[in-house]
């Protein structure tokens, strides 16, 4: 162990020291609505012992769950405009943000952290869902690209869990175009020859779904999570028709070929863990030598 | 001219006056030259007047306005030889996207567009303009034709949405729409979107991650209609006009945040008061755009894309 680790891992234990003390000692499972022990729903990953319903858990507590030892280093989210659109709905956007600022302690809806998951070196990217409901603005975009970007450095895999309603309106298009900054962002990974695998939990929709979440090399999903496009209002309103049972449920969408595997939580750090020592095994190779060149193949020119 | 916007009303009563002159002249022989020409140039003033300043909700009418020229009509008077492409080879064809091989100005090219219909049995045809995965996977399947061949890509973006349906969900409507911005993201030819309507969200943004995104004068883009926005943060869809305001969705607001590169300027009134006007103009805009990427290596257009898409958000509204 190194100085800086002996240094750093303490303070990580000591951020969720904290959590330790229970503010409520029994809980109702919102499925079943049996109550739990607190302790037992924390061993249980706050999966409900009963009927097998996976809440939802912060960012910080993810992270724990999944990095060796719980232990991980977080890294400052890039600095980006504030309020770039100066957006007023019935509150001020920076009011909002403030606030959740508050509530949270964190920038903004995600956690950038690098460590070890069953001893590869790994980066994850993981939403806060109750920061504004984990919506996509510019912080949220720079975080990817920051984190897509570690990853290359470290030639580490890159694990995304997005749990996002969509784009943050306050942010108007500078959000929507977000979308496309991930993007490149992963494509950049993914030329590098790193894996990309996103671990999505409830809810993932709208411009989250529609852009990063959805290009995985490997997509799993946790069991009951909500993950679509559209919203399920939306859609109903709009088809005036009920939707079919357990539609946009992960699944669902398993059964409609959308995901790679829908996995417990319990069963999520070793199937991550296996996924990445396979995909790790072998030599790695970067796009500029993966194909053999023949001298035949000509890249593409725009014809005069 | 058939409809008026509710802010054109002024505008109406005037072209009302001028329609009853001509057919009071029709029947006496009255002259009424001079007194129709004092009437059209109060008709200009109104017009320059108004659409000088349009707010972004009005904005936002003009650019649904049913007689705006649409996708199909660009391709009719813009593109020879068309040659519609149809089908995503995976599961159908979607009418909600047109795509196809053509010439413009003599080149080839693949252009690819949302279009929403004209009458009622055309918009149902077209889905409204609100594509199904389908028509993104076949827009994602003509890029990369065009890429293989060496043709620049033309889109015309002008649409609501992507459809909310319970059968574009199974069918990944995201995913679909994920990739049809990776593709863009990832071409190595030139790709030239122009935003001629409205460019709805995620439904937009598939087709217009490009190394030059063109917008109309009084089209609109952005993360959300007015209306969903404000029945969203406002909790009724009746603030839609103070949404429009706040989501800087106008074109002017665009190109000062970078999001876009050029505006395309409407005739007096807006597209649809002269669609040969408005469209020769794209035409115009088109042309010099492609000649500026003509010539540029596929590896050079691909990074400058993305470079150009990382660098979106240096600017700000200050």
């Amino acid at each position: 162990m190194s100085w800086l680790e002996r240094f750093a891992r303490p303070k990580v234990r000591a951020l969720f020291r904290k959590d330790d003390i229970p503010e409520k000692l029994w809980e109702k499972c919102p499925a079943c609505e049996q109550m739990i022990f607190h302790r037992e729903l924390e061993a249980q990953m706050r999966v409900c012992p009963h009927c097998g319903h996976h809440m939802r858990i912060d960012a910080r507590t993810r992270l724990s769950q999944l990095f060796d030892d719980g232990a991980f280093q977080t890294i400052e989210l890039p600095a980006v405009p504030v309020d770039p659109l100066r957006f007023r709905d019935r509150k001020r956007y920076p009011d909002r943000l403030r606030e959740a600022q508050g509530a949270s302690t964190l920038a903004d809806a995600i956690i950038v952290a690098h460590g070890k998951l069953g001893g590869h070196q790994t980066v994850i990217a993981a939403s806060e869902f109750s920061f504004m409901g984990g919506s996509m603005g510019m912080a949220v975009g720079e975080a990817l690209v920051a984190a897509a970007r570690l990853a290359t450095l470290q030639e580490a895999p890159l694990i995304v869990i997005p749990a996002s309603g969509g784009a943050r309106m306050q942010e108007g298009v500078l959000s929507l175009v977000q979308m496309a900054r991930t993007t490149v962002a992963i494509e950049e990974l993914r030329e590098a020859g790193l894996p990309y695998i996103v671990v999505l939990t409830d809810p993932t929709t709208g411009g989250v779904t529609a852009s990063f979440a959805m290009i995985g090399d490997i997509a799993i999903a946790e069991p009951g999570a909500m993950i679509g496009f559209a919203g399920a209002r939306v859609i109903e309103e709009t088809i005036r028709q009920q939707l079919p049972a357990g539609f946009q449920k992960a699944e669902y969408l398993l059964d409609h070929g959308m995901l790679d595997m829908v996995v417990h939580r319990h069963k999520l750090r070793e199937t991550l863990t296996r996924v990445i020592d396979l995909l790790m095994t072998a030599p790695r190779s970067a796009d500029v030598v993966a194909y053999p060149r023949t001298g035949l193949d000509i890249p593409a020119q725009p014809r005069a | 001219m058939n409809s008026y916007l509710d802010f054109e009303k002024p505008i109406a009563e005037i072209e009302g006056k001028i329609r009853e002159l001509r057919h009071l002249s029709g029947d006496g022989g009255l002259n009424i030259v001079e007194e129709v020409a004092r009437l059209q140039g109060k008709v200009d003033r109104t017009l320059r007047q108004t659409y000088a300043r349009l707010t972004p909700w009005q904005k936002a009418l003009v650019a649904r306005h049913p007689e705006r020229p649409h996708c199909l009509d660009y391709v009719a008077a813009l593109v020879q030889d068309f040659t519609p492409l149809a089908g995503d080879r995976k599961f159908g064809e979607d009418r909600a996207v047109i795509g196809g091989l053509g010439r413009f100005r003599g080149r080839a090219i693949m252009l690819i567009g949302q279009e929403k219909g004209r009458d009622t049995a055309e918009r149902v045809t077209h889905n409204f303009g609100m594509p199904n995965p389908e028509g993104y996977r076949k827009a994602v399947r003509l890029m990369r034709l065009a890429e293989r061949f060496g043709l620049p890509v033309v889109t015309l973006v002008d649409t609501p949405g992507a459809y909310p349906g319970i059968g574009a969900e199974e069918r990944g409507q995201a995913e679909a729409i994920a990739r049809s911005i990776e593709t863009c993201l990832d071409l190595r030819v030139p790709i030239v979107s122009i935003v001629i309507g409205e460019g709805g969200s995620g439904g937009a943004i598939a087709l217009a991650t490009a190394n030059k995104v063109l917008m109309l004068e009084h089209a609109i883009y952005s993360v959300i209609s007015p209306e969903g926005c404000a029945s969203i943060l406002w909790r009724s869809a009746e603030h839609a006009q103070e949404a429009a305001e706040a989501l800087k969705l106008t074109s002017e607001d665009l190109l000062k945040l970078g999001v876009i590169d050029e505006i395309i300027g409407e005739p007096l009134g807006g597209a649809h008061r002269a669609p040969a006007d408005a469209i020769s103009s794209v035409g115009e805009a088109l042309e010099r755009s492609l000649s500026e990427l003509r010539g540029v290596a596929g590896g050079d257009l691909r990074s400058r894309r993305r470079q150009k898409v990382l660098a979106i958000g240096q600017k700000t509204l200050g």
